[in-house]
């Protein structure tokens, strides 16, 4: 390879000089993983892979894909102005995405509101960390779609089956980080507090809780993951509104267009949440990675 | 003139005489002020054996006694793994003997508490509070209002130099301010004694120096009895009024020194002449001597 990168012109040269490790340039660190800034390369991805989605299947140039395979992007975004005004199966895209967005919050404030306290009790004490451990090792490497069945069966098919679905996804992680949050938590930390006349319950809640929050919200963010994740599989009975719902039946009629928005809406919501989860880090947890 | 009294430690393991002395300082005021400033601390013929699974048990301390009274500035000096840190711990309440005891003002000692102020190495802080939070931390476990915090800690906060830094973030400071930080929290709570491992272990020279009179300064001025742990000979020698040099296998105290290179430093505020002076440097060598010993014998230093 050491041939390749001298001749720095020819293909194989700029090849060898993707993986070549020669001395930095001063600024950057020497040997460091992954140097360098990728997003004119995402870009030039992301508008080369529109580009290929939009050659294949434009009427214009002869389609290679049938429609029902792959819609052109025309006819998808016609699909969503329609769905979106006029609506489809009687709900448009805002009725739709609101329920989707309602049931993931529901599930995501339970799932926070179980998963965090059981998190810290299974890290700070070893009775519940006893008890708890076997079910939630045990159900959290499971497919949703495996248990989803059970759930039908025990809670039906109303509501109450969604949200258990989506707070289960959603669970496992909470807690998972939660405890990892309190190993993470200096045992200087902890005995500088209890040095300074702190009770055990002042430790917990001062020092304890406080230096588990980076991975706390870190749980929280890929548990809404886990929660869009879900999303189809948890609307995929008896359901009238949602995104999962609209997907699982425009497939049933083959209405393709509508699928492939569907899929691109979750993909983009759910993006934005993690955004969000994102900048709610920064704002709550400043000195995360800092100390 | 330094006094040179190298002796076994265990000669010396005194008899529990510590009837007399029970009551003979009543805690000053309220609970606002003093966790006990002027009270000696006190470890008689403690004994710390760590089960270890596999093979013997180790003896990180056997019978070792030392006491510290106020404005006492005890330095522990030894090759790592001879127990100091144990030894510490055993002083903050953090572990307790496995034979003997330890007492503050003739109490015996349970558990950590703001009597004993302890300041680590590093990783202690709190970083989600700013510098003045960090420091009134202890008063605010302690259940002081707020309005009263910031007076009390005002002092400490002076003495240690961070006036100006109040309203940082942690992260924002460098390695000898976070150190300054730590030793005004641990002031704060006015304890009888104060705890230190290895405090400086981490910082540059430069800072290194700078800190050692800093902390020679706060102790004048507070009167504080103070365990300080170093792995610097030179360190010790200058800030200690006793020096303790430990061996390990089993932990104990080998010898100790009756210094006052401190003193000198306090008439003439140039703390490289102390170092230089002769006798210093002949106590420097004499000791790196033991310590080299001790170092060698655990195959820690590979010649
Ligand atoms: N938690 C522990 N369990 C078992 N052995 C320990 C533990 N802590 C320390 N030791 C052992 O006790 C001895 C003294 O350790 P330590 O007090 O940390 O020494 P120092 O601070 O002087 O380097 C060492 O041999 C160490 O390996
Ligand atoms: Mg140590």
């Amino acid at each position: 390879m050491s041939d390749a990168t001298h001749s720095g012109s020819s293909f194989f040269g700029r090849l060898g000089r993707l993986f070549s490790a020669g001395p930095a340039k001063p600024g950057d660190s020497f040997g460091a993983p992954g140097v360098g800034n990728s997003t004119t390369i995402a870009i030039a991805s992301a508008i080369g892979i529109f580009f290929l989605w939009w050659v294949t299947t434009t009427p214009a140039l002869g389609p290679m894909v049938k429609p029902l395979f792959l819609p052109s992007p025309a006819e998808v975004w016609d699909k969503f102005v329609s769905v979106a005004t006029e609506g489809y199966q009687d709900q448009t895209l805002a009725e739709h995405t609101l329920a989707s967005v309602q049931r993931i919050f529901i599930a995501f404030v339970l799932a926070a509101l179980f998963g965090i306290p059981i998190g810290m009790a299974m890290a700070t004490n070893r009775v519940f960390r006893g008890i708890f451990d076997p079910p939630i090792e045990f159900y959290r490497p499971l497919p949703p779609l495996g248990y989803l069945p059970l759930t039908i069966i025990w809670f039906g098919i109303g509501e109450t089956q969604k949200l258990v679905l989506l707070f289960l996804a959603m669970f496992a992680p909470m807690v998972l980080n939660t405890r990892a949050g309190v190993r993470s938590v200096a045992i200087e930390q902890i005995h500088a507090a209890y040095s300074l006349g702190a009770s055990r319950a002042q430790v917990l809640w001062h020092v304890i809780l406080k230096g588990a929050m980076p991975e706390i919200l870190t749980g929280m963010r890929i548990g809404i993951g886990f929660g869009w994740t879900t999303l189809v599989a948890a609307e995929l009975v008896a359901t009238e509104r949602g995104l999962g719902a609209m997907i699982m039946s425009a497939s049933e009629f083959l209405v393709t267009s509508v699928v492939i928005m569907g899929i691109v809406v979750i993909g983009i919501i759910a993006y934005s949440f993690d955004l969000l989860m994102r900048w709610v880090e920064r704002r709550v947890v400043p000195w995360k990675g800092r100390v | 003139m330094a006094q040179v009294k190298g002796r076994p430690a265990s000669k010396k393991a005194k008899s529990a005489s510590t009837k007399s002395r029970k009551n003979s300082r009543p805690a000053k005021g309220g609970k606002a002020t003093g966790n006990g400033s002027g009270k000696e601390l006190r470890a008689e013929a403690v004994t710390v054996v760590y089960p270890v699974k596999e093979g013997d048990d180790v003896h990180a301390l056997e019978k070792v006694s030392l006491s510290i009274s106020p404005g006492d500035f005890v330095v522990a000096l030894g090759a790592s793994g001879c127990g100091k840190t144990t030894f510490l711990n055993l002083l903050a309440g953090f572990i307790k003997p496995t034979e003997g005891n330890v007492t503050l003002g003739g109490k015996p000692v349970l558990g950590p508490g703001a009597d004993r102020g302890v300041v680590f190495q590093k990783h202690a802080l709190l970083p989600w509070l700013k510098v003045l939070q960090n420091v009134t931390f202890g008063l605010k476990m302690q259940g002081i209002p707020q309005d009263k915090r910031r007076d009390m800690a005002r002092k400490y906060i002076d003495l240690v130099g961070l006036k100006d830094f109040e309203q940082k973030n942690i992260y924002e400071l460098s390695g000898g301010m976070q150190q300054r930080v730590g030793l005004a929290r641990a002031l704060t709570s006015d304890p009888a004694a104060l705890l230190m491992d290895e405090p400086l272990g981490a910082l540059d020279a430069l800072t290194r120096d700078n800190m050692q009179e800093l902390i020679l300064d706060v102790w004048r001025e507070t009167h504080k009895a103070i365990f300080f742990i170093t792995h610097s000979v030179e360190e010790a020698l200058f800030m200690a009024t006793k020096l303790i040099v430990m061996s390990p296998r089993p932990g104990r105290i080998t010898h100790e020194y009756e210094l006052d290179f401190c003193h000198r430093f306090f008439e003439c505020r140039d703390a490289r002449k102390v170092k230089s002076m002769p006798d210093f440097i002949e106590m420097r060598e004499e000791i790196i001597t033991i310590i080299r010993g001790d170092e060698l014998e655990g195959g820690n230093i590979h010649v």
